[in-house]
């Protein structure tokens, strides 16, 4: 293969998997909307197209021609790096994500992935830890004190409960023996999930994982009840739009993560004739990866708020020690059963 | 054309004399460790490249520069701290104003 | 294909690294050096290190330097006025350092430069590095674990306060209204 033909497909792949995400997070959101309302005995939107369908649309459009305002004393350089930056991120994360087994056509393997590393899960570690710079920037360059406040604890926040998602990570790892999430997936085959033996690391990850995407219950750094809107307070149009395209991103990069290591990727019942063998697996994994975005709507739907000192003692007093735990019986369990 | 190790080592020694450069002559504290940060990833470099090239299945060199990356981390953290405490008390960062051991 | 790779993020680490030089408040020298940091991550993974060009971003990018920049802004750190020392530091620092560089570039060039090129990897090198690190180098790796230990406990003794009231309030707390003070004070 030739440099310019690695690059014209390598550039391909990544606009489809562009285009497939930011349709992907539209759709999302107008869903949340929707669960959302029917939770609290409302509707939703309903208005645009049949059953409010084409919303994501009228809201991109609106975004789009909104004024976009800079406040009076922001650091200009750095109040447009910061909503680049985070979306940017969260999207980059998807690029080793793989959403089935290669398809083989015509003698050609495709790989429904953009890379496959044989590091992968710590690539996606490493691009979600970054994001927080597009958060921590936003708030210090605005010139806000609401969004130096969001900022600061989403700060802390990201950098205390990553440490509790990375050693979750470590207890499936070590029973998989390989960083690569395609081999993670293999070590899970004939319904041999991690979530059956590693169920602490599943919760722990959970939780850890509300935490990293800023989602409610731990939502502090948005709190709109004492912050304004936290971090992105100050921001307005296409900025706004970035920072709401970046946490849905990520919503989709942890979903995505759980479903890989946890619960068994895209392995599920085959049946049916050999096309359906092929259509399946993708199936089964975007089910999975459905029923986490569904967790995440409906917990927001129903839990409250943490208080910002409980929710770091919960971090580092529960989760973290925890997680240790974890994987000290599980690397005692898989010597002895060596 | 393939890089060589040497291009490899011209470029750390670079980024280090940067690094040496900044410690010497910037006058916030916080940019004085910066500088420090800077120097040894330059080092780092010079270490994975060494491990490349050198030797085959090689990966100590790998190990040092994880090493050095958790020596950086403590140091970053107690350096931190330090700083923290020095602008509580004097309420500067200019390096130029630290020069008494009282108040 | 090897070589534009070099050429592109060498450039791009040297351009961070002088732009941290360059820039007058600490919050860009930061951001330079995660440039910096990224770049070198990219010459790592050219180099056949992927564990430790993600560990770079890992814990470097994403954790020491997130760690300096909330430091930054807890700290409201603006540039700082040259004093006199500082400026006759401004006039010899430059050419001390250069010399250094040049010294040991040409040092380097003149012993390495006939080192063939790629003499390949383990293949499953994250199995290789912890093989290495628990058998070969167990007792660096339990040192630094030691070294961690004192690390912790010694930020905390040094960045908790002294007085009575800090110890009752939580602490989260506490770095808010540090953090709004130093604000305000830096607008009066």
């Amino acid at each position: 293969m030739t440099v310019s033909t690695f690059f014209v497909i390598a550039i391909v792949k990544a606009l489809v998997a562009l285009f497939i995400l930011t349709t992907l997070i539209a759709y999302i959101q107008l869903a949340e909307r929707k669960i959302v309302a029917r939770m609290q005995s409302r509707v939703g939107p309903t208005r645009v197209g049949p059953f409010g369908l084409l919303q994501p649309l009228a809201d991109a459009v609106k975004f789009i021609l909104k004024e976009d305002i800079v406040p009076a004393g922001a650091e200009k350089g750095l109040y447009l790096l910061a909503p680049i930056l985070s979306v940017t991120l969260a999207l980059l994360a998807i690029a080793v994500i793989p959403v089935g087994p290669p398809l083989s056509l015509h003698g050609w393997l495709i790989p429904l992935q953009l890379t496959n590393l044989n590091v992968g899960l710590l690539y996606v570690l490493g691009v979600t830890s970054l994001g927080v710079y597009g958060i921590v920037l936003a708030g210090w360059s605005s010139n806000s004190k609401y969004s130096l406040l969001g900022s600061l604890r989403a700060g802390s926040q990201m950098v205390s409960y990553e440490l509790a998602l990375g050693l979750a990570l470590v207890g499936p790892v070590l029973l998989a023996g390989t960083l690569s999430l395609n081999g993670i997936v293999h070590a899970q085959a004939g319904g041999h999930w991690f979530l059956w033996t590693q169920w602490v690391a599943f919760f722990i990850y959970l939780t850890a994982a509300f935490a990293e995407t800023n989602r409610i219950p731990f939502d502090l750094p948005e709190a709109e009840g004492e912050l304004g809107a936290g971090y992105h307070t100050e921001y307005s149009a296409m900025k706004f739009a970035m920072f709401f395209l970046a946490e849905y991103a990520n919503m989709i990069t942890v979903s995505c993560v759980a479903t890989l290591v946890f619960l068994g990727g895209w392995s599920g019942p085959l049946f049916g004739p050999p096309a359906l063998h092929i259509l399946l697996p993708i199936f089964w994994f975007c089910l999975k990866v459905a029923a986490f975005l569904f967790l995440f709507i409906w917990v927001r739907g129903t839990l409250p708020r943490f208080r910002y000192d409980q929710l770091m003692a919960f971090g580092w007093k529960v989760l973290v020690p925890l997680a240790l735990a974890n994987v000290m019986v599980t690397s005692l369990v898989a010597a002895v059963l060596h | 054309m393939v890089v060589s190790l040497a291009d490899y080592l011209v470029l750390s020694a670079l980024l280090f004399a940067l690094g040496v450069a900044g410690f010497l002559f910037k006058k916030d504290l916080i940019t004085v460790f910066i500088s420090i940060e800077l120097m040894l990833n330059g080092v780092n470099l010079t270490f994975v490249a060494f491990s490349h090239y050198l030797r085959q299945n090689a990966i100590d060199g790998n190990l040092f520069v994880f090493f050095v990356m958790v020596v950086a981390a403590a140091e970053a953290a107690v350096g931190l701290a330090i700083i923290i405490a020095v602008v509580r008390n004097r309420n500067t960062l200019n390096i130029d104003k630290m020069d008494l051991m009282k108040n | 294909m090897q070589l534009a790779l070099f050429i592109i993020f060498g450039g791009l680490a040297l351009a961070g690294a002088i732009n941290l030089l360059v820039q007058k408040a600490p919050i860009h020298s930061a951001l330079s050096l995660v440039l910096v940091m990224g770049a070198l991550a990219v010459l790592f993974l050219l180099l056949g290190a992927e564990f430790i060009a993600f560990i770079q971003i890992l814990v470097y990018a994403g954790a020491i330097m997130v760690l300096f920049v909330f430091v930054i802004m807890l700290l409201n750190a603006q540039p700082s006025e040259p004093s006199r020392s500082s400026r006759i530091a401004r006039w010899l620092g430059p050419p001390v350092a250069g010399l250094l560089g040049i010294i040991l570039a040409a040092l380097v060039a003149s012993r390495y430069h006939r080192v063939p090129a790629n003499m390949g990897q383990p293949m499953f090198q994250v199995e290789a590095i912890g093989n290495a690190l628990f058998h070969q180098y167990l007792l660096p790796f339990e040192v630094t674990s030691v070294l961690f230990l004192v690390g912790v406990a010694g930020a905390v003794m040094l960045a908790s306060r002294p007085d009575e009231a800090a110890q009752n309030a939580p602490a989260g707390h506490l770095a808010e209204t540090e953090a709004i003070s130093r604000k305000k004070g830096a607008g009066a």
